[in-house]
């Protein structure tokens, strides 16, 4: 599985270029990298309904943000400022965080299940009853729509929340003039 | 191990952005990959080797499938992060409306 | 907004039906293949983008066409909590799979899955070009 490792260094570089490049264009370019490869690694990992939505989720993200840098600026003057006391102190303490939850974080992962051998308590039990209970072959979409609809009810109600949040705020900006 | 611990450095680069950056779309952009390193954490924790993604093709087969419920949470949560991602550039083109500038330092000093 | 030049549209002239065609394909074998409701609807989505994008549009028809992808999107919403209204209307549970199961590996199977997707793939589709209309096509500058 050395192309997973490939990938994910890959990923971390993109991530890191996307964070400190000056260019808002090229930070978005990055960050479509960065989903894109994500997209390739849930095909390596037997995923290919996640490989589908994430790769066009992907373009419609890129396609939202460049339309956004389109209408206001495409440089990030912040960068190569003079660094000022307040942004030192996130620096600071985002350092001092991350090595706490790092240590936290290797503790915790030391309770999962090795990579490549999941446990599935509750999986085996969906996947016996999976064709017989529901009659739909693809496992995700009976776990989705059928033993965990009340989930996907509420993740559509997100959507149309977020969806209403976007509308209501684009509409009193032109209202305004 | 050490695949579980590269998503949480992922992790890690999103939170800088967050907290560290000035600038309105690094943050955005800071969400988004917190988002992918986090979906991509739960596809990885549920991966079996040598097994097949969850989809029957014959009544007959073997139950030999990687486990579909990271698979189903993830699936919902990619959609989620579309729509959350769309309403912080909607505002952060709001702010720039008003303020003309990305820069949260700037707009702190200019108050209204 | 602004069209594209001329190769741009005579390609997209060409694969844009095949693209609506993949999504819609997409959404109804949800229950067969990979894919379901949410990536046949932002196919959907991606492919009304791309219209908007290589074609461009006057501000008149972006109005109407906001208008209309809110109908689609409440309709979407009201027949997925109506098909989970049906289950406990008819068997006394929410989302109850109440239809008949049929062959599996069938079109026409898996109870209420189907129908399901079909709602969440109108849906997330009308959410998502909403959501693209007001970010991108319709008329406003951002000015003091």
């Amino acid at each position: 599985m050395i192309e997973l490792y490939l990938f994910l260094a890959f990923m971390i570089i993109a991530a890191f270029i996307a964070t400190e490049i000056k260019d808002l264009l090229a930070a978005v370019i990055s960050l479509g990298a960065v989903g894109f490869a994500v997209a390739i690694m849930f095909i390596l990992v037997q995923a290919p309904d996640l490989a589908i939505v994430q790769i066009v989720v992907e373009v419609v993200t890129i396609v939202i943000f460049v339309a956004v840098i389109f209408r206001t600026t495409h440089i990030d003057e912040t960068i190569g400022k003079k660094l000022t006391g307040p942004h030192v102190f996130s620096i600071v303490s985002f350092s001092f965080f991350a090595l706490l939850f790092l240590i936290a974080v290797i503790n915790a992962l030391q309770e999962l299940p090795a990579f490549g051998n999941a446990t599935m308590k509750v999986a085996s039990e969906y996947i016996r009853l999976g064709l017989p209970g529901t009659g739909g072959a693809n496992l995700v979409a009976d776990v989705i729509l059928d033993f965990r609809a009340l989930d996907t009810l509420g993740e559509a109600t997100v959507l149309f929340t977020s969806v209403i949040g976007v509308v209501a705020l684009i509409r009193s900006v032109g209202r305004k003039k | 191990m050490i695949i579980f611990l590269s998503c949480i450095i992922l992790f890690l680069i999103g939170l800088y952005a967050i907290v560290t950056k000035r600038n309105l779309i690094k943050i955005v952009i800071g969400f988004a990959l917190i988002e992918y390193a986090i979906n991509l954490l739960f596809a990885l924790v549920g991966f079996r080797r040598g097994m097949l993604a969850p989809i029957i093709t014959r009544v007959d087969m073997a139950h030999k499938f990687v486990d579909p419920i990271p698979q189903a949470l993830v699936l919902t949560a990619i959609v989620i992060a579309l729509g959350t991602t769309a309403l912080m550039l909607t505002v952060a083109l709001r702010i720039y409306s008003r303020y003309k500038t990305f820069d949260i330092a700037e707009i702190r000093k200019l108050k209204g | 907004m602004k069209g594209m030049s001329l190769i741009v549209r005579t390609i997209t002239t060409v694969i844009i039906g095949f693209i609506f065609i993949y999504g819609i394909y997409i959404t109804l074998h949800g229950h067969l293949t990979p894919g379901g409701g949410f990536a046949g609807g932002v196919i959907v989505a991606g492919a009304l983008i791309l219209r908007i994008l290589v074609f461009g549009s006057e501000p008149a028809d972006e109005k109407k066409s906001e208008i209309r992808t809110s109908i689609f999107e409440s309709v979407g919403a009201l027949l997925f909590i109506g098909i989970a209204l049906a289950g406990l209307v008819i068997a006394g549970t929410f989302f109850l799979n109440f239809l008949p199961k049929g062959i599996p590996f069938n079109l026409l199977s898996a109870g209420i899955i189907p129908f399901c997707n079909i709602a969440i793939g109108i849906k997330v589709g009308a959410g998502l070009f909403s959501i693209f209309l007001a970010l991108a096509a319709v008329k406003y500058v951002v000015k003091d």
